[in-house]
């Protein structure tokens, strides 16, 4: 195995870590600004982040060692999502191809650390979080496998390299009908899965309307630092994803740093774009009450599954 | 002798000295003396299997007294598998046991119905022949059915479910007979070798196959033959759950691989396409109750019943690909079948044997009263973390790899000109991934409730962790299912040799790579990824931690009030709670809530009362009526029998005149 995708894959990690709180900045202020407020400006995050890595985490009564191990459980699988998942480069690592099955699995492993946070901590709240987001994550499963399917059939593979690589290539593809309902119903996964509107509003102060946050309530100090990075970096990495899918232009075809410095310039650019779209839909839409979460998540999926029967039309 | 013949001998013979032992000793030195030998019991087994899975073969022939009637014993590569598989659970089941049995499951006729369940077992995959399949196959239904018994003398509920039990595995039972004897007719032999690859045109193949098939799939706990599981498992002890629920059901499904891909291949499409439909509604319909169960023997229970349903619908899509010409996903989706089942094995024992050591240290099934238990017993919350992340099927577990391989299959099983295969594929997809992300919601309940967070009773409180024995057992399952997720590459290749399919090999440092479909993954390689990208944040972790550590024992959030009840906690129920309420319609629960008003104010509530109760759907719809008709003509027919002697003696006389004239005529 040749040490150039894997170099590759350490890059993309570093540029995700660093875009990740600009992205979240960006959001906010795009946010605060189409609210009339001023807003803090976009390295807020990256301050909020530096502040809670100095701070003693206060750890409820009652909680086992998983309130330490979960929030470090997360963070791990946040950054093997970004090494795995093609942002900068579509360049597949030889025993590890950034399938899309071990991307998915990798990303609940985190879903489940953040799960179990949040039930151990002991409250009513984290106990509702969690279950809340569970059943979130678990009607995601079927919209996610679908899409795929519908993605890699034109491919023959699951390995996401080689399908943005296929459409960076082929870009009529992009437009076909199996790839934008497929993109759209993904676009709708990752929404859920990173818990922003119109399925979990992250800016929330009431807790019987929280998801994530609920779950997170007991975290706090550096602990909370790493769940926060750890969930920014889970958003800018799906949102790279899709932005790589939509836009596949610019991803590096090889190893050698001119590309790969554009791939990164591209990365940026595309992240700055969605994150900027992100927040304008999210200032026009509401919450969606949580019982009608799964009709949204139903319609994901009947995209998801017109997209299958797309693709055999045009295969 | 072969060493395989002397392995099976050895068995034989262990079982024997298993029972012995198991009636002689007294008290304690009985479960050593049993366990032990019950343990080398299934030592041999294991080892036997082993052996055939590696290539050795033998046949060993048993006179009977009936003339040209012989027991066969000749286990083939497939058959090694199942025994190494049933053998490792068995030694296990046995080691836990030493610790685990008290009182009512100490008793001499548990240990030796557990040694002839064992051998009953391991016996089933060496067959040879029809006769001898048959024989430990009941062997094993009646061994396990007086297991299921073991607390009957204090819980109704245990002598309810072996009655459901024994109905359910003989029915299975008589179908089974019955498909044999057509499958006999139809190729004119019993014995396994000469029956393989039985042309599926011919008349009477049809029968069999559908016989044989409902046969099988009652034993495998599929639904809507699964009515046995949530009662039998929770009522039996923690190891002979284990036993049933991680080796007894793979034998279910062994049979169905049996008869679908050795001794009918190249059926119909319309076989494949039912048994991929039974398998993918088991596993949907068994995953949705394992979610909202609060009983954790009753959610393993369901889960086995799901994951039984998974390796039913890999089978039905290997039929379905080799008859529609797709060699390379059907290859991928039959090794797949395999690796569910392994994997199943390992982790279902492992869940079982820490549901045994929660209830023993707590005596309770319910999770809404467990909570914390990670305080008291870290080695069972360890080892049920890992078995949880295998039903899971999250990296790095056999689970994942098992789920991962049933996935590259579905995916490069594509065929749009194929109306068939195009419909049936993405469906099954779909179902296998709403299974898949229940089965996450039902293991962190199952986990997250039972041992994390702040107990929920007394008893939750007052838990010690498991003696040795168990420990030890509990770790060496948890083990096997880490060993079959990092490294599972040499199992993969091995099933895919046992089985006849090609273009599986190991890739890199124990990795799977499916050349039939042009699929890698090297879970070794994945951890080694994880480990260098989270090297530097681990780093930094421990700086900070070390620069300032933690305050720990503050008072949880409480809305800015003091709300330390644990009862305040979420419990299964509630966490389950979304889950019932979206598949409603599904799980058909009832609800009742009483609310006491205080005084006369409408507003005011001095308690609220609620209760949910949830019963199986297809257990009302389906059996109630059949259960009710059985009754009732069981009702007329001891109208025949009203213990009058005058009567029986007239019965006798009339049937001796029928026989007479019978004769004569």
């Amino acid at each position: 195995m040749s040490a150039a995708p894997l170099l590759v894959a350490l890059v993309q990690v570093t540029v995700a870590v660093v875009l990740a709180p600009l992205v979240i900045g960006v959001t906010r202020q795009t946010r605060a600004r189409l609210e009339g407020r001023v807003g803090p400006g976009v390295l807020q995050p990256a301050r909020d982040l530096r502040k809670l890595i100095g701070k003693t985490p206060l750890r409820a009564a009652g909680t086992s060692p998983m309130t330490v191990v979960a929030p470090v459980v997360l963070l791990t699988s946040s950054l093997l999502l970004a090494a795995l998942v093609p942002l900068v480069a579509a360049l597949p690592l030889a025993l590890v191809p950034g399938d899309l099955f071990v991307v998915v699995s990798v990303l609940l492993v985190g879903t489940v650390a953040i799960a179990l946070l949040g039930l151990d901590g002991g409250s009513a709240f984290g106990g509702m979080g969690s279950s809340r987001h569970m059943t979130i994550a678990a009607l995601v499963e079927p919209t996610v496998l679908v899409a795929v399917y519908a993605l890699s059939i034109p491919v023959g593979s699951s390995a996401l390299p080689l399908i943005v690589a296929a459409r960076r290539d082929h870009p009529a593809s992009i437009a076909s009908p199996a790839g934008v309902l497929a993109v759209v119903a993904l676009a709708i996964v990752v929404l859920a899965e990173t818990g922003r509107l119109p399925i979990d509003n992250p800016s929330t102060h009431l807790e019987l309307t929280m998801i994530h946050e609920a779950m997170v309530l007991e975290t706090s100090g550096r602990d909370l630092a790493w769940v926060d990075l750890a969930s920014w970096l889970r958003l800018s990495v799906l949102l790279g994803l899709v932005g790589n899918l939509l836009l596949p232009w610019g991803v590096a075809g090889s190893a050698a740093p001119g590309p790969v410095l554009l791939g990164a310039l591209a990365l940026a650019g595309k992240l700055a774009l969605l994150a900027v779209l992100l927040a304008t839909v999210e200032v026009a839409m509401a919450k969606l009450r949580l019982f009608r979460v799964p009709e949204l998540l139903a319609g994901s999926f009947v995209l998801a599954f017109l997209a299958v029967t797309a693709s055999y039309l045009v295969a | 002798m072969t060493a395989l013949a002397g392995g099976l001998l050895a068995q034989g013979a262990l079982a024997t000295l298993a029972v012995l032992v198991a009636v002689s000793a007294r008290g304690r030195a009985r479960n050593l003396l049993a366990g032990v030998a019950c343990a080398a019991l299934s030592a041999a087994g294991a080892v036997s299997g082993a052996l055939a899975l590696s290539g050795a073969t033998v046949t060993l022939r048993m006179a009977t007294a009936l003339p040209g009637a012989e027991l066969v014993l000749a286990p083939d590569r497939l058959g090694g598998l199942l025994m190494l598989l049933v053998g490792s659970v068995g030694f296990l089941a046995s080691v836990y046991a030493i610790g685990y049995v008290h009182g009512a499951s100490a008793s001499r006729t548990q240990w030796a119905a557990l040694a002839l369940f064992l051998l009953g077992m391991q016996l089933v995959p060496a067959a040879g022949d029809v006769v001898a399949f048959l024989l430990a196959w009941e062997l094993m239904a009646a061994a396990s059915t007086v297991l299921v018994l073991a607390e009957q003398a204090h819980r109704p509920a245990a002598r309810q479910a072996a009655v459901w039990y024994a109905v359910m595995t003989h029915l299975s039972f008589v179908l089974l007979l019955a498909g044999f004897a057509a499958l006999s007719a139809t190729g004119g032999t019993t014995s396994f070798a000469g029956l393989a690859g039985t042309d599926a045109a011919r008349p009477g193949a049809t029968a069999a196959f559908v016989l044989l098939v409902v046969g099988f799939a009652a034993k495998a706990g599929v639904a809507p033959l699964h009515v046995w599981l949530p009662r039998a498992h929770p009522e039996a002890p923690s190891h002979a759950s284990a036993l049933m629920s991680a080796a007894m059901v793979s034998l279910g499904a062994y049979g169905i691989l049996l008869v679908g891909i050795r001794l009918l291949p190249g059926g119909p499409t319309w076989w494949s396409v039912l048994l991929t439909a039974l398998g993918a509604g088991s596993a949907v319909h068994g995953i949705l109750h394992a979610g909202v169960a609060t009983d954790l023997k009753r959610l393993l229970a369901y889960s086995t019943s799901e994951n039984l349903g998974l390796v039913v619908a890999a089978i039905g899509l290997t039929m379905l690909l080799r008859t529609h010409h797709v060699p390379g996903a059907a290859g991928a989706a039959l090794v797949a079948a395999l690796l569910l089942l392994v994997s199943h094995a390992a982790f279902k024992s492992t869940l079982f044997l820490g549901a045994g050591a929660v209830l023993r240290a707590t005596g309770e099934r319910d999770l809404d009263r467990m909570g914390g238990l990670a305080h008291a017993m870290p080695w069972t919350a360890a080892t049920f973390g890992v078995g949880s992340l295998g039903a899971a099927a999250l990296p790095v577990t056999g689970g994942f790899v098992a789920e991962w391989t049933l996935l590259q299959a579905l995916i490069h099983g594509v065929r749009p000109a194929d109306r068939v295969v195009a419909v049936v594929v993405p469906l099954t997809l779909g179902l296998i991934a709403l299974t898949a992300g229940l089965a996450l919601v039902t293991f962190v309940k199952a986990f997250g409730i039972a041992f994390l967070a702040r107990a929920r009773s007394v008893t939750a409180l007052a838990a010690t962790e498991a003696p040795p024995s168990m420990r030890a057992a509990m770790v060496l399952g948890a083990v096997g299912v880490l060993a079959l997720g990092v490294l599972p590459g040499p199992v993969a290749a091995a099933a895919a040799s046992a089985i006849g399919v090609d273009g599986v090999r190991v890739a890199g440092l124990g990795g799977v790579e499916l050349t039939g479909v042009g699929a890698v993954l090297s879970p070794a390689a994945l951890v080694g990824l994880g480990a260098v990208v989270a090297l530097p944040a681990l780093a930094l972790v421990l700086v900070v931690a070390r620069r300032r550590p933690a305050t720990t024992d503050v008072l949880g959030w409480g809305c800015g009030g003091v709300r330390t009840s644990p009862r305040m906690q979420y419990n299964a129920t509630s966490y389950a709670e979304p889950v019932m309420r979206i598949f409603d319609d599904a799980l058909q629960p009832r609800r009742d809530v009483v609310v006491t008003h205080v005084g006369e104010s409408a507003y005011l509530a001095e308690r609220v009362r609620f209760a949910q109760h949830h019963d199986d759907v297809v257990e009302v719809r389906l059996y109630r009526p059949l259960v009710a008709a059985a009754d009732a003509l069981a009702d007329r027919a001891r109208r025949v029998q009203n213990g009058s002697v005058n009567r029986y003696l007239a019965f006798s006389f009339t049937a001796l005149v029928v026989v007479l004239l019978v004769v004569v005529a």
